[in-house]
């Protein structure tokens, strides 16, 4: 991409919170970062990292610490907070009002920056607040009460909102925090065709990894001491990056499932016959009583099934015998009791 | 965008009830005058009683006018206080803009009377217009600290200082009042009661066009207090300068308030209660709406709450403030109850 198409510019940012007595406390520093027109970027780290922080920073609602944020090539210090708003808009975690709102006059608040001080609407502006509805699918809740909207319906008609102010950079801060997993994916969908076909850059903050990683074109990472790692998702998960992020001594990163896994020690070992679907949910649900799936070597337990139209049957053949089971919910109780039997429970546990 | 018709329609319905509800306070009082003489007196058409005429221009005009004006004052007031704080249940006093008013009132009345201040009920002119200045000083005074602390500390914590300055200041007039003598309590007391019938027409004025102002001052403000609905943070993010615009809204919903106080005593709960009806009636919460409703729904229920405290036809009076709260915190408890969360109003 050229530099054309840099929409924000960060140089030599230094973040975090002012202090009187002279030492402020500092999130990050030396920030070199970059937002593109028609890029979803999701910024991911752990809790406390500093994203919310860095969001803050990058929209204007907190003064950096030091260094440069530059917009469309442009200072942004140097900017009024209008002209600022025509060029970033936001949707923060902040409550919203419920009350006496329908979701149409939330979306055209989203026109302040643009209405005259009387604040009435024009036909331009009538026009971008239905097309900011129509984008993110909430037509049919324009005239709905916001307080009766569920989280996911809320959450799009405030990226509406944001929309309608017609900046070219949107910038959220957690969006998809309080709703549930199909809305979430929803949400990303919407804010990935805002940036491939709107052309908008987007930037958000998520603590949503594996969806993240998915659908964003470029991850920045943030580590526990503010550092940021920039790159496309599958570049950082190829070169271990998102691994030494977030991996800690209870969790490891696995690259080739594209995802954690709890650690545990563990010498219980298990061989799963076949490769589809019922066999991948046997082998997570093995995996959830600490069996270590393997296909050679010694094994305490080995798992075959037989499909009939959908009637599985499961076969766990082990040491002294092989039992049948109907679901998997009997195999893990079967197997649970067996455990038990082998390592009843010490004293000092109880 | 649907509904316009239906808000000019609620608008003339409520501009006629305060109209016939203004000639009737006009009309009724300790004795009933009849329209035709009111209409008389005011146009000095027909052969009129100059005494009745007297009563009619120089007691129960300016005391209504000055009910309607006081009333839309600090429904408004109560309104911004509302929106900036986030609040439901903040009103026009909420930053302690009262209790300064109520200090200056104790200091002149409880501590200089000695010195040349009439202590009887009815105070002279002079006393009067003392009692009014100090009122206003004691307001504008707590008002000018708390200007100052808006610029360092965010809108939460001067809502808290707000308070800790209402008690601070409350125990103060309480000591004066422990140590004074019974017939200046007395005064003091009248005073708190609140009473539109204080108000000569050289004192209306000074207080009408104070008024005006603050409330025509509000009108560039509506597109600002909107983006307030969505918190300080969304209305930086819409290009609002955040910091000078909470200064100026604050600043001219304690103005109002704190001339109202001074002129009439402090009046409680008209600040809370216009507002919930008014998002009640008018079913939004956007300014250019609700600003003009509640000044005229607040002229309205302080009109009417006064001629309930004239109680025409019975020989006493009630104390104005036990009549406002007897109508304004039904009209609240109303709202909690048919909205349930009235919290979530505000996010």
């Amino acid at each position: 991409m050229s530099d054309g198409d840099v929409v924000l510019e960060t140089s030599r940012l230094k973040i975090g919170y002012p202090s009187k007595k002279g030492s402020d406390s500092v999130v990050a520093e030396d920030l070199s970062l970059s937002l593109r027109r028609g890029e979803l970027v999701c910024l991911i780290g752990p809790n406390g990292a500093g994203k919310s922080t860095l969001i803050r920073s990058l929209a204007g609602l907190d003064d950096p610490l030091a260094g440069l944020i530059e917009l469309n090539g442009r200072d942004a210090s140097l900017m009024s907070p209008k002209e600022r708003a025509r060029l970033t808009s936001v949707v923060l975690t902040d409550s919203t009002p419920s009350g006496m709102f329908t979701a149409y006059s939330l979306v055209a608040l989203g026109r302040h920056p643009h209405t005259r001080w009387t604040g009435r609407l024009r036909e331009e502006d009538r026009e971008r607040i239905e097309w900011a509805l129509r984008v993110v699918g909430a037509e049919d809740l324009a005239a709905r009460q916001v307080g009766e909207l569920s989280d996911g319906e809320r959450q799009k008609v405030m990226i509406a909102r944001a929309l309608a102010q017609e900046a070219s950079i949107l910038i959220l801060d957690e969006p998809t925090a309080f709703v549930d997993l199909p809305r979430r994916v929803e949400l990303m969908r919407i804010l990935g065709d805002l940036a491939h076909r709107v052309g908008i850059a987007v930037l958000l903050s998520s603590h949503d990894l594996e969806l993240s990683l998915r659908c964003a074109d470029t991850l920045w990472i943030m580590n526990s001491v503010g550092e940021i790692e920039v790159g496309a998702p599958e570049d950082l998960a190829l070169s271990g990056k998102i691994g030494s992020v977030f991996a800690s001594d209870k969790i490891d990163w696995d690259s080739e499932q594209g995802g954690f896994r709890l650690r545990r020690e563990t010498t219980r070992f298990a061989r799963v016959v076949g490769d589809c679907e019922v066999s991948l949910w046997t082998r997570r649900a093995l995996a959830r009583m600490g069996y270590v799936i393997r296909s050679e070597g010694d094994v305490s337990l080995s798992v075959t099934f037989d499909d009939r139209e959908g009637d599985v049957i499961w076969n766990v053949a082990f040491l002294e015998g092989e039992r049948n089971f109907r679901t998997l919910d009997a195999m893990v109780t079967w197997i649970k009791r067996r455990l038990l039997k082998e390592n009843p429970p010490k004293k000092s546990d109880r | 965008m649907f509904v316009e018709g239906r808000y000019v329609l609620s608008f003339a319905v409520l501009a006629f009830v305060t109209l016939i509800v203004l000639v009737a306070s006009v009309c009724l009082g300790s004795a009933l005058i009849p329209f035709r003489e009111v209409v008389g007196s005011l146009f000095g058409a027909g052969e009129i009683d100059p005494v009745i005429s007297g009563i009619v221009l120089d007691f129960r005009l300016p005391r209504a006018l000055t009910a309607l004006l006081a009333g839309a004052a600090l429904a408004a007031s109560g309104l911004m206080m509302q929106t900036v704080f986030r609040n439901p249940l903040a009103d026009p006093f909420v930053l302690g803009v009262n209790s300064g008013a109520s200090l200056g009132v104790a200091v002149v009345l409880l501590l200089l009377a000695p010195s040349g201040v009439a202590l009887t009920q009815n105070l002279q002119f002079s006393g009067h217009l003392l009692i009014v200045l100090a009122a206003t000083g004691g307001a504008a005074a707590v008002l000018a600290v708390l200007l100052v602390l808006a610029q360092r500390v965010d809108v939460m914590s001067l809502l808290i200082l707000g308070l800790m300055i209402s008690y601070g200041i409350g125990s103060l007039v309480s000591i004066l009042m422990f140590y004074s003598m019974a017939e200046r309590l007395q005064s003091f007391f009248s005073w708190s009661f609140g009473n539109f019938g204080n108000m000569t027409w050289s004192q209306f004025r000074v207080f009408a066009p104070v008024v005006l102002l603050g409330l025509a001052a509000l009108f560039p403000l509506f597109k600002i207090l909107d983006a307030f609905l969505l918190g300080e943070r969304y209305a930086k993010s819409m290009g609002v300068k955040v910091k000078s615009a909470r200064i100026l809204i604050l600043g001219s919903a304690s103005l109002l308030a704190g001339v109202v106080t001074g002129f009439c005593g402090p009046i409680g709960f008209l600040g809370i209660a216009a507002p919930h009806f008014c998002r009640f009636l008018f079913k939004t919460a956007e300014h250019r709406i609700l600003v003009p409703a509640s000044m005229l729904v607040g002229g309205l229920v302080a009109l009417m709450a006064d001629l309930i405290a004239k109680a025409p036809g019975l020989e006493s009076t009630l104390p104005l403030n036990a009549v406002t709260a007897l109508i304004g915190a039904p009209v609240i408890m109303a709202a909690l109850l048919r909205q349930r969360n009235l919290r979530k109003v505000f996010g």
